[in-house]
């Protein structure tokens, strides 16, 4: 008898004692910080120089992972996951797969895609100020007082499968939607040329019947005035030095290729086509990077290219503008930035998707600077001229 | 006693030892019985089982919750009762595990994944893990298929007194998150030779139930999961033959079930959007099968299936304005054949040779799908040997498999492959056996992984595991003394997974396609301990185990994370079980502690899920009347209201309750 009480005993007392110590509450994950650049970090003393950027990890779909980090240009210090600590009190910090990331009067925009909403950050604090909340919202894009996001959540119609997008112009005062206006399909990046706003449709919902055009809003009666074709299955848009519009187009995955497009926003005709599968673009003077990586489901293969075009003679500056052959190392470029002081660039690896990404600094000339760790899925920059006080 | 009624599986154990005729005929009339202590450690390879009152008694909803109390097992639980749970076993990967009813696999050509949370315990008799294979040779080639397999063996009519012609139990459960789960059990003598088992079951939940997330000196917050109802009825009728010398049973099955889709819990405009999402499923099938014993050394085992699954996915914006439509139908067939031979040459020393034919086609209502239909062919040789103190058994299988899909060059290449297994085991004394096995297996991809329309990669190779297992088991039994039976088991082992099947992202986060990329090392020790005590009148059991695993990710020698511990593989977790028969009394505590582990093989603190640890309790009563009985039993889960999450984004209930009246006739 003696031997089984002080078995069970034992036993019981392990397993109520465990039970007593444990607490719900979890700590506040802190943020990272690492010495990523020791070697010439500039001083920018100048007050409209570049102080650093800020770094948009998207997270995976339903991991409420996505983060925010920061890079200081003026100490080379990168802070991983700022978010949460700087905002302990806002529930499930920044949501669910981050999807754009702009400064804009002070303000740091997240779209913040399967969490359906806007967070608004003070861009020196990265402190919470307000959310917007818009079902499946994409991108963001400014003009004046107003934010415009495109989201996928249109109006069903009678075929729930043929559910157009739109665009909801947020009043930046009121922090509030005060008008849509319906597009095409899935609308994804939009760009602002005068006052018009050019969205591009991609129909992603709807394979194998992708959208092919841009819809064109004029932002004062904020309806759309123009539909262009261009090619199946849109998604970014870059406005280069000269105010055309460079177009991606992501294919099919399967015969047709992902592609680069011109359009001219006054005569609304495609003027320009390269053959360049592109990912992600971003300007700088007079040239556009481009990165694609396409996969095709016949080789079952990627292929990467890392372009320069001049947009001036439109002529292709070169296929791998990275330089000393650290293209090897990048798994799955996910985003791309260059700075406009230093001329720096930035591209991001999203890896394998599932586990933390890379950033990779490369000088103007292309070869490696330095690299560090990110969130999960790192995509979108934004470079500030005010210094995080955090 | 020691004998079993489950001939079907356990009672052929260790042929070739003694006649099968002999026992067949001594197992005929045996009376119900629990556990099986001492025959279970005589097997080569022994198997966890959880069986009769000591399986009732535990204060569980499903098969998935009963799961967790056997060593090296890892469940994966979306929450709640209508949650997707599956198995997981030595972290080989779910796919791995073979899941048999009455004996004969249960398949899904679409995924692979058997939702173990909709077994209900209800018409349950025993619950077996068997890790490698079960130490048996006369069984269809589809048993040496898998890594490790899980039978679930429903009730088989036993009469307790003689010119008793039927039995039935009529259960009402109901509790917490609005369940109401009524069944019935109706078991008929249709002559000495015959009898027949009829189970209804009907269960509805809200699924509703509070969480909350808390961070310290951060945001507190309470919220409600929704849409998580399921409604379900599962029906189930079963012939029991026997022959002059063998004997057989057919087993219908019919399920039906509507649920929906909680979905990730995820940052959000508090209670601006609901998930809406819903599945309807339907399951039914026809199987049957013949063990018939021709000769003295010369047995035969026939078995078959017939098999229909339907599921309807809906994701409608109309109802959730954040939803991508999806409205899918996807409806698989499946048709078995297996003939399995038994030969023994001599007293110590057996052959046999299993044949099995199996199809299977899938129809889905997607752009582009192929229609795939597959053939499998599997053919398993295989010999035991028992001398002195020293038992063999080894196996070779082969398996081909051939897919055909509409439309030329669509389909995977044919596979033709040989898979060896080897077990050897050597009695130290009466009470102590050694033993040790190596098996090498792989799975199919299976029909998403190669032919989900953007998804899918028919190129994909077969993802192999090999497993080396080195064990000890010790079991005694006392006629006297407080303890009655003691039996420990521990086995060490090493796992390899190659060529793992994993999703990998193509140029963006919404397109993933399936890769042979991932390679995994496992380094494990399972032990358990389970006793019987008998003081006075009352019967205390106790069980526990503990498993430790080290599962490395060694996909990318270049990634940082190589190495790390694969996602939601706990180093450590334990459970225990402890039962008390008094008189017409019974309470049981039953408690799981999972250890500390990371969500994804970046072992990072962001990735960091704490352990939890949860009590259940369950007192019942029984009251004897002349023409019936009745029990009420009270459940109590998770006593200490412990607030956690097994899959990130998915919370677990917090305290729930459970009353359930029997009324046995």
């Amino acid at each position: 008898m003696g031997k089984l009480s002080a078995y069970l005993f034992g036993l019981l007392s392990l397993c109520l004692g465990l039970s007593a110590c444990r607490s719900d509450d979890e700590e506040i994950i802190h943020h990272q910080e690492e010495q990523v650049d020791t070697a010439s970090v500039a001083t920018p003393k100048d007050t409209a120089s570049v102080k650093g950027f800020f770094l948009l990890n998207e997270g995976n779909m339903g991991s409420n992972k996505c983060t925010l980090d920061y890079y200081d240009a003026t100490t080379g210090k990168y802070l991983r996951n700022i978010y949460a600590e700087a905002n302990p009190g806002v529930v499930q910090e920044l949501g669910d797969v981050g999807n754009d990331l702009q400064i804009y009067d002070g303000k740091l925009w997240v779209v913040v895609n399967c969490s359906h909403l806007v967070e608004v950050m003070e861009q020196r604090t990265a402190r919470h100020i307000g959310q917007i909340s818009i079902p499946n919202c994409r991108y963001i894009t400014f003009q004046d007082r107003y934010a415009y996001v495109s989201s996928y959540a249109g109006p069903v119609q009678t075929d729930p499968n043929a559910r157009l997008g739109y665009v909801a112009k947020i009043d930046i005062d009121r922090m509030e939607v005060v008008d849509s206006c319906a597009v095409g399909y899935q609308p994804d990046e939009m760009a602002v040329i005068g006052n018009r706003l050019y969205v591009a449709n991609s129909g992603g919902y709807r394979f194998p019947y992708y959208d092919s055009t841009i819809s064109v809003i004029d932002l004062n009666t904020f309806s759309v005035v123009n539909t262009i074709d261009v090619a199946i299955n849109l998604h970014r848009l870059a406005v280069d030095s000269q105010g055309f519009l460079w177009v991606s187009s992501r294919g099919d995955y399967y015969g047709v290729p992902s592609r680069t497009y011109v359009v001219d926003p006054q005569t609304y005709r495609v003027t320009d086509v390269f053959d360049i599968p592109n990912m992600g673009m971003t300007v700088s003077g007079d040239s556009l990077f481009i990165y694609g990586t396409e996969f095709s489901y016949m080789t079952s293969a990627w292929d990467v290219a890392y372009s320069i075009i001049n947009t001036r003679t439109r002529q292709v500056v070169t296929d791998c503008f990275i330089t000393d052959g650290t293209e090897k190392e990048i798994e799955m470029p996910y985003g791309i930035a260059v700075n406009p002081d230093t001329h720096e660039f930035y591209i991001a690896d999203a890896g394998n998707y599932v586990s933390p990404g890379m950033l990779y600094c490369f000088t103007p000339d292309g070869r490696k600077k330095w690299s560090v760790r990110t969130g999960d899925v790192p995509s979108r920059f934004a470079f500030t001229h005010i210094m995080l006080a955090y | 006693m020691l004998l079993c009624m489950c001939v079907w599986h356990a009672a052929a154990q260790d042929v070739g030892v003694r006649s099968d005729a002999d026992r067949l005929d001594s197992v005929q009339r045996l009376s119900e019985v629990t556990v099986m202590a001492r025959q279970q450690s005589r097997a080569v390879i022994p198997m966890q089982q959880l069986s009769g009152e000591a399986l009732q008694r535990l204060s569980v909803h499903s098969v998935a919750d009963a799961m967790r109390y056997f060593s090296g097992v890892q469940i994966k639980d979306y929450g709640g009762i209508g949650g997707l749970k599956t198995v997981n076993i030595r972290s080989l990967g779910t796919s791995h595990t073979g899941v048999f009813y009455d004996g004969i696999q249960l398949g899904n050509a679409q995924n692979g994944q058997i939702d173990m949370g909709r077994f209900s315990l209800d018409n349950m008799e025993a619950l077996s893990l068997c890790n490698g294979q079960k130490s048996n040779i006369f069984q269809p080639a589809k048993d040496f298929a898998s890594a490790s397999a899980v039978y679930m063996q429903t009730r088989r009519p036993v009469f307790s007194k003689e010119g008793k012609n039927c039995n039935l139990n009529i259960a009402v459960k109901g509790g917490s998150f609005a369940t109401v789960n009524p069944s019935v059990l109706w078991e008929q003598r249709l002559s000495d030779f015959l009898s027949s088992a009829f189970n209804a079951e009907f269960l509805y939940t809200s699924g509703r139930y509070r969480f909350h997330y808390t961070k310290k000196d951060g945001y507190d917050t309470t919220e409600v999961r929704r849409n998580g109802d399921v409604r379900s009825l599962r029906l189930e009728h079963g012939i029991f033959g026997q022959t002059r010398r063998g004997e057989w049973r057919t087993k219908a099955y019919f399920y039906n079930s509507e649920r929906g889709y909680p979905g990730a819990v995820v940052r959000e405009e508090p209670g601006r959007f609901n998930h809406q999402d819903r599945q309807w499923d339907c399951s039914a099938f026809l199987q049957g099968s013949l063990r018939q014993h021709l000769s003295a050394r010369y047995s035969l085992l026939l078995s078959g299936k017939l098999a229909y699954d339907y599921l309807h996915y809906l994701s409608d914006p109309r109802m959730d304005v954040t939803a991508m439509y999806t409205d899918n139908r996807y409806r698989q067939t499946e048709a078995y054949f297996s003939l399995a031979h038994l030969y023994n040459i001599k007293e110590w020393w057996a052959v046999s040779l299993s044949n099995d034919l199996q199809y299977n086609y899938l129809d889905a209502d997607l752009v582009n799908f192929v229609y795939p239909a597959r053939w499998t062919v599997l053919t398993a040789m295989s010999t035991s040997l028992h001398r002195g103190n020293v038992s063999a058994q080894a196996s070779l299988l082969h398996t081909c498999v051939n897919d055909h899909t509409r439309g030329k060059g669509g389909a995977a290449g044919s596979n033709s492959r040989f898979t060896p297994t080897v077990v050897l085991a050597y009695t130290l004394s009466p009470d102590i056996t050694l033993r040790a096995f190596y098996k090498r297996i792989f799975r199919m991809p299976t029909f998403n992984d190669l032919y989900y329309t953007f998804i899918g990669n028919k190129e994909l190779k077969p993802e192999y595991t090999t497993q080396y297992d080195l064990g000890i088991t010790y079991g005694a039994r006392w006629e006297h003394g407080i303890l009655h039976s003691l039996e420990v088991q521990t086995d060490g082992y090493y796992n390899e997974v190659e060529d793992k099947i994993v999703a990998m992202p193509t140029s963006n986060q919404f397109r993933w396609t399936m890769m042979n990329f991932g390679m995994c090392r496992i380094l494990g020790l399972d032990a358990s301990v389970k006793a019987d005590w008998r003081i006075g009148q009352a019967h205390v059991s106790t069980h526990v185990a503990y498993t430790y695993n080290r599962a490395m990710d060694c996909t990318d020698r270049r990634s940082p994370f190589y190495g790390g511990q694969l996602p939601y593989i706990p180093w450590h977790s334990f459970s225990a079980i402890v039962g008390l028969t008094w008189r017409q009394w019974a309470v049981n505590y039953s408690f799981i502690y999972t250890g500390e582990r990371y969500e994804s093989s970046a072992n990072i603190p962001e990735n960091y899920s704490k352990p939890w640890y949860t009590s259940d309790l369950s007192l019942s009563r029984t009251f004897s009347f002349t023409r019936f009985a009745l029990r009420a039993t009270a459940e109590v889960n998770n006593v200490f209201n412990q607030q956690y999450e097994v899959v990130q984004c998915y919370p677990m209930p917090g305290t729930n309750f459970k009353l359930k009246i029997n009324v046995i006739i």
